[in-house]
């Protein structure tokens, strides 16, 4: 336990330091000031606007960056089906791999653009090489770099006053892949590779097991796409065992780099959005916010695993903390990787989820119902904890707007955050954007529940069948793209509907979200004094936190209740239930 | 139309015998226009049985109010009326499928036993109608203010002078009365419609829309005192009023629409709040649409009589039923203040002003020099100063000599009876520029020191002048005491600021607002009135059109300003400013450009302007947090009752969520019942704190949020689930559970 807590201590501090350092320069960049790799790359950002005819002093109102973004996004998207269809005529294809079905290539390419990474596939068995690095590793660099844009831009909607224009977002496209993704995975790729994961582009390696069967192992460009996998908070496997396959992530401190990636531009972007708006620590109230729910939801997590499954006693697993005098993890095992235990996984589980990264180190459909509850509440208030790169930022600020306005009103103000009064239209594209993730959730969820074919795809019946689809959809939308598994997704129902699910969870979220800055940055920006709700300090911290729980709460908790809730009494009833039964 | 021409109004019209000079002078034009006329006694001021603020004071739930409330909400469950409220539109559409339900059930098609389905509809159809209550009172507390203005506005005749000639009068209505048409009245009579006085001198009173007994003097090309208003009246000598308002349109007539609501308009915030609550309404009708399929996976498949009971607790009823009615009682408040605002928007603005620019003179000072101070010369005792100061001034009717007689009444001396007898008054003029009064050869006088320097008989001491140096740099004025020649000492005579106004500047820092003092005074005396009021900043040496600079300047740096001002030089600052609170004694000039009035003119309402106007936002606020707070109790009472049988045809046991079941709920419609009752019945309760609006105290934002999140956050947790415990606890007794 005390280990434990030391290990979570280590690891937020670690996080506080390197955000700030990150948001230091993220700020500078994104403000058009010189950083120190400027001199070095200056000249290529130059070169790209020259081959690709942006103006780099251009800047556009809300809708112009709308539709770049979007154009951006669908070109993507056509590009990437393109080429998962076509991949046996492409190059780097040594297992000789087929064209993709369509509907699982559409599934997929939609999945890499909106940054959420479900994996409906074998990447061992269904992707070439190309496919990988050129189909989908790119995505993970621009669906980042996108959701990076689209917070700046919010931002500067904050940060400005009385302007229609919001930014340029090919310049800030550019600028956050350059300046930001390709140098920490250039360097991150290099420690990896040093920890003895895979970057090659060879053919898979046969071997024969002990137990004398031949067994295929995969080879490919592992390094470069674990790093962005998680700093861009994609968290698509190049594995299908993903974080815990012991190529993609071999060690403890492999984890903790992993972690930290995944956490540290969401967390940096929190500083940059205090320093944009000329204040550090409105960025460090926000950081606190998203920091104080990770560490609960870690506590919960943890501690209901910790606790261990009775029903696992009963089998006659030990879950101690000691066997015969030697530490063993204790607990509820199952789903987890021994050379990470209990907490690493735990930590690793929540991260993923509070962000939008969804790469997995454990089984998250083998922990207890209230260790399960947590990863699939924190992608069901919208990834705000830390959240993904950008759409963290950007859904936090969201809720934001609506506790501010909330808060406003009780101390008799027109409510206003940052000096921006927060009128009609403000509030009309946060709701609009709140309603976006709940309507998609919980109405596909409501459609699988009663359709014949979704349920034939459950592995499990009753409350916890019923998690499965909720977390398949909960991570479709938010962008996640992290498998609760026990679920075959591979099938028209899921491959079609969480195409649609991550489609919606991503771009209808956006674009009222750009809708927001562009008004944000035409009003004028009000003067603080005293009659003005402070948002630094503690109380603005737990009114935030209560507005994102409560609202949250609200929306999932009867469906939850038919889930994990009920899941848990019924594990500690000692219920078991079996499909078909 | 009736023509008749009449007789010059000097012989036609019977005069007041209290009138100055007897009758006929008064009732002729004076030529000069400027003899003031005398006051008549009091005994002939007209009550003010009209006025807004002499209405009866109503009682909250007044059955005079309340009877035609009750009908009025039967009248608004017009689902075209609900349209406006999305939140009760659902629940009148949830009452009435769960009437077709109960009908379904009675004719024997029934899922839930029908007492429980009734009960449910009856419920909803109360809660529905208590919104509907709260919106009608709100709306009758202004109906009764408007009638009793427009028992006022009933029908006058009006005299008017057929191409601006005295002698031929023709008698019209005054609703038929035009702009630019001249009309003569005459003591007695009601003034027609809004107007500007072009001749005459005459009192008038204006208690009927101010209340303010004490009849004002009206003279025309003073600016100010030359506009009158339809609806008061006249009560000495005769005016001619030039007509300035369109017929509607007088002052009268926007007082009525106003307080009627008949102009109401959702305000800016108000469609903001709605937007969040309908975005609210939204998620719960997916959470709950949702529900029937998951709960059918589950096997514990909800009824749409309960499905509908859960949609109803969950949406925000209850701010969605009291927000018409807080905003129209936050206009009531202040018209029960005597302010009326032009729009919904100043209110809400009154609430978010960082700067109040404020006049020195009339709002911060009394505006006329008051005696603070006797200073003596050496050799003279401060007793002595006072009595030959109060000797020197009992003759003098300035606001100054009455001010020097009472502080030397506060110093224990008295004016014995008759001590003006034979005594000789010498009054100031501009080339003594001195007064007093010479008894028995004996002079007392009191005047500017160098007037008094020339009429010593003995040298000036020079304690007395370093005194009145000293006085002077502070801003103030010294006046020399001089008794037979000798000077006796200084009064110090200093511009007086009004008691309390300190603590309210400090109020208004608390709360974040920072006063800015505009006077035309010089620098020096501008600091020590600074100082002393407490004002966070000052303009010295302003002229009118510094104001407008001021605002802009404020407002360029993101701040709200509110003002106050009554003359037409005023106007382009009032219309500058968020907040314009015009005098009722200005210009029409000034009340135009203003989007408040104040009808007692008093220009430190402001301050209880600002507070009504956060009261407004606040109340909204709170019950917005009561309500979403109240959700997660009815959470607790429904949910458990609803899934009692999941996953029991899979082999589970039922009940397993009983553990929810916090608040122990005798039955499952028990329970669900015991929430939609108690969510129609806080609606009820909380009509009080929508119409008074809630407690406002000035303290900082962080504070006061902490506070209100207390009362209505953690209240609005708790408060729910005692209430249908309590419900529940009546229901199992009276045996329907």
């Amino acid at each position: 336990m005390v280990l434990n807590i030391a290990m979570l201590v280590v690891f937020i501090a670690l996080l506080v330091g390197l955000s700030w350092l990150l948001g230091t320069y993220m700020a500078r960049l994104f403000s058009g000031e010189r950083v120190f790799l400027s001199p070095l790359l200056q000249p290529v950002e130059r070169g790209i606007y020259r081959l690709t005819g942006v103006n780099e002093a251009e800047e556009m109102r809300w809708t112009t960056y709308t539709i770049a973004m979007l154009l951006f996004n669908v070109g993507g998207l056509l590009l990437t089906y393109a080429i998962l269809r076509l991949q046996q005529v492409l190059p780097f294809n040594p297992q000789h791999l087929g064209p993709v079905e369509p509907r699982l290539a559409f599934n997929t390419a939609v999945s890499f653009t909106t940054n959420t990474n479900w994996q409906a596939y074998y990447p061992e068995t269904t992707m070439s090489y190309f496919s990988q690095m050129v189909g989908l590793a790119v995505h993970n660099f621009t669906s980042a770099a996108t959701g990076i844009a689209i917070a700046i831009a919010l931002v500067r909607g904050f940060a400005r006053r009385t302007t229609r224009e919001i930014g340029n977002f090919w310049v800030d496209l550019v600028r956050a892949t350059l300046y930001v993704l390709l140098p920490i995975c250039l360097v991150g790729t290099l420690v990896l590779v040093s920890r003895g994961v895979p970057q090659n582009l060879d053919a898979y390696v046969p071997t024969t097991t002990l137990a004398g069967a031949t067994q295929w192992l995969p080879m490919g460009p592992m390094a470069s796409q674990e790093i962005i996998k998680e700093l861009g908070t994609n968290g698509g496997g190049f594995l299908n065992a993903n974080s815990a396959h012991p190529f993609e992530n071999p060690t403890p401190l492999t984890n903790l780099i992993e972690m930290l990636a995944i956490l540290v531009i969401a967390g940096a972007l929190a500083v940059t959005f205090g320093k944009m708006v000329g204040n550090i620590r409105q960025g460090w109230a926000i950081f606190a916010a998203m920091a104080i729910l990770l560490v609960v939801g870690i506590a919960v997590t943890t501690i209901a695993e910790q606790s261990g499954n009775p029903l696992l006693s009963h089998a006659g697993a030990s879950q101690a903390t000691t066997v015969d005098g030697s530490p063993a993890p204790g607990g509820n095992m199952e789903g987890k990787e021994t050379r990470f235990g209990i907490a690493a996984s735990t930590l690793w589980a929540v991260i993923t989820t509070a962000t939008s990264c969804g790469a997995v180190n454990s089984m998250h459909d083998s922990y207890t119902p209230l260790g399960g509850l947590i990863p699939l509440a924190n992608i069901g208030l919208g990834e705000v904890i830390f959240g993904g790169v950008g759409s963290g930022l950007y859904g936090i600020l969201i809720c934001a707007v609506i506790a501010i306005f909330i808060a406003g009103l009780m101390v008799g103000r027109t409510p206003e955050y940052l000096g921006k009064k927060i009128e009609q239209y403000d509030v009309k594209m946060a709701m609009l954007a709140l309603l976006v993730i709940p309507l998609t959730i919980l109405g596909f969820s409501g459609a699988a529940a009663v359709s014949g074919d979704a349920l034939a795809s459950r592995f499990n019946p009753a409350a916890h069948g019923l998690t499965e689809i909720l977390y398949a959809f909960t991570s479709a939308t938010g962008n996640n793209g992290s498998a609760f598994a026990g679920i075959n997704a591979n099938v028209p129902f899921y491959l079609i509907g969480q195409g649609f699910a991550m489609l919606i969870g991503r771009f209808l979220f956006i674009v009222p979200v750009l809708a927001l800055a562009g008004n944000l940055a035409a009003k004028k920006r009000a003067t603080e004094t005293a009659g003005t709700f402070p948002t630094t300090g503690g109380l603005w911290v737990g009114l935030l936190i209560g507005v994102i729980v409560i609202v949250g709460a609200l929306t999932y908790f009867p469906a939850y209740t038919l889930g994990p809730v009920i899941e848990q009494f019924q594990m500690h009833a000692g219920e078991t239930f079996s499909l078909g039964g | 139309m009736q023509t008749n021409t009449r007789p010059a109004p000097a012989t036609a019209t019977p005069t007041p015998a209290e009138t100055p000079g007897g009758g006929a002078t008064a009732a002729t034009f004076p030529v000069d226009g400027r003899t003031a006329p005398e006051l008549p006694p009091r005994d002939d001021w007209p009550s003010s049985g009209g006025s807004l603020k002499k209405a009866p004071k109503r009682g909250l739930f007044d059955p005079e109010i309340v009877r035609p409330a009750l009908v009025d909400s039967l009248r608004k469950l017009d689902p075209r009326h609900l349209a406006r409220n999305p939140v009760m539109l659902i629940v009148e559409i949830g009452a009435a499928i769960t009437t077709v339900i109960f009908v379904r059930n009675l004719l024997g098609h029934g899922v839930d036993p029908t007492w429980f389905v009734g009960w449910i509809a009856a419920w909803l159809w109360f809660t529905v109608f208590f919104a509907n209550f709260a919106e009608a009172m709100a709306e009758g507390r202004g109906k009764a203010q408007a009638d009793t203005l427009r028992k006022m506005r009933s029908e006058t005749m009006a005299k008017v002078m057929v191409g601006g000639d005295r002698s031929r009068i023709e008698q019209r209505a005054s609703s038929a009365l035009r702009p630019g048409d001249l009309v003569l009245v005459e003591a007695g009579d009601i003034i027609p419609s809004d107007g500007e006085v072009i001749d005459g001198v005459a009192y008038v009173s204006e208690a009927a829309i101010t209340g303010e007994s004490a009849p004002v003097l009206k003279e025309p090309g003073t600016d100010i005192a030359s506009s009158v208003t339809g609806g008061t009246q006249i009560i000495s000598d005769a005016l001619v009023i030039r007509i300035t308002a369109e017929p509607g349109k007088t002052f009268l007539d926007r007082m009525i629409a106003l307080v009627e609501g008949a102009q109401r308009q959702k305000t800016p915030n108000e469609i903001a709040l709605n937007i969040l609550l309908a975005g609210l309404t939204i998620i719960f009708l997916i959470v709950v649409v949702t529900l029937r399929p998951i709960s059918q996976y589950a096997g514990a498949i909800g009824s749409t009589t309960v499905l509908i009971a859960l949609l109803v607790t969950l949406i925000p009823t209850t701010i969605g039923a009291l927000l018409s009615a807080i905003g129209i009682a936050g206009m009531d408040r202040l018209v029960q203040r005597n302010v009326l605002a032009m729009s919904g928007r100043a209110v809400e603005a009154a609430g978010d002003v960082d700067v109040l620019l404020l006049d020195k003179t009339g709002t911060i000072t009394f505006g006329a020099r008051q005696a603070a101070e006797f200073i003596p010369v050496p050799g003279v005792t401060e007793r002595e100063l006072a009595t030959a100061a109060l000797r020197s001034s009992l003759a003098d009717d300035t606001p100054e000599g009455k001010s020097i007689v009472a502080l030397a009444e506060s110093l224990g001396l008295a004016t014995e009876p008759g001590a003006l007898e034979g005594a000789e008054l010498v009054p100031f003029t501009a080339e003594t520029r001195m007064s007093g009064i010479r008894l028995d050869g004996h002079a007392t006088m009191k005047g500017a020191v160098d007037a008094i320097e020339r009429n010593a008989t003995s040298p000036i001491p020079p304690a007395l002048h370093e005194s009145a140096n000293r006085i002077g740099a502070e801003g103030g004025t010294p006046l020399a005491v001089i008794d037979d020649g000798r000077p006796l000492g200084v009064i110090y005579l200093k511009d007086t600021v009004k008691p309390g106004i300190r603590e309210r500047f400090a109020d208004l820092r608390a709360m974040g607002i920072r006063t800015i003092m505009i006077t035309g005074d010089n620098p020096l005396t501008a600091t020590t009135i600074a100082r002393e009021a407490g004002v966070d900043d000052f303009v010295a040496q302003a002229k009118p059109e510094d104001k407008i600079r001021i605002i802009r300047d404020q407002q360029a740096d993101g701040r709200l300003v509110a003002m106050t001002g009554d003359g037409t030089n005023d106007a382009p600052a009032l219309a500058q400013a968020d907040v314009g609170v015009a005098m009722n004694t200005g210009t029409a000039a000034a009340k135009e450009a203003g989007n408040m009035v104040d009808l007692d003119s008093d220009p430190t309402k402001l301050i209880e302007i600002v507070a009504i106007g956060k009261q407004l936002l606040m109340t909204r606020g709170a019950l917005t947090t009561f309500s979403i707070a109240n959700d997660v109790a009815k959470y607790f009472a429904i949910l458990p009752a609803m899934f009692l049988t999941a996953y029991t045809a899979e082999g589970g046991a039922p009940g397993r969520l009983a553990a929810l079941n916090v608040m122990r709920l005798t039955s499952p419609h028990s329970a669900i019942l015991a929430a939609i009752i108690f969510n129609a019945l806080i609606i009820i309760a909380l009509i009080p704190l929508a119409l008074r609006g809630v407690a406002y105290r000035p303290m900082s934002a962080a504070s006061l949020l902490r506070r209100n999140l207390l009362i209505y956050g953690v209240g609005g947790l708790v408060a729910p689930f005692v209430g249908i415990k309590l419900i529940d606890l009546i229901l199992t007794a009276v045996g329907l559970s």
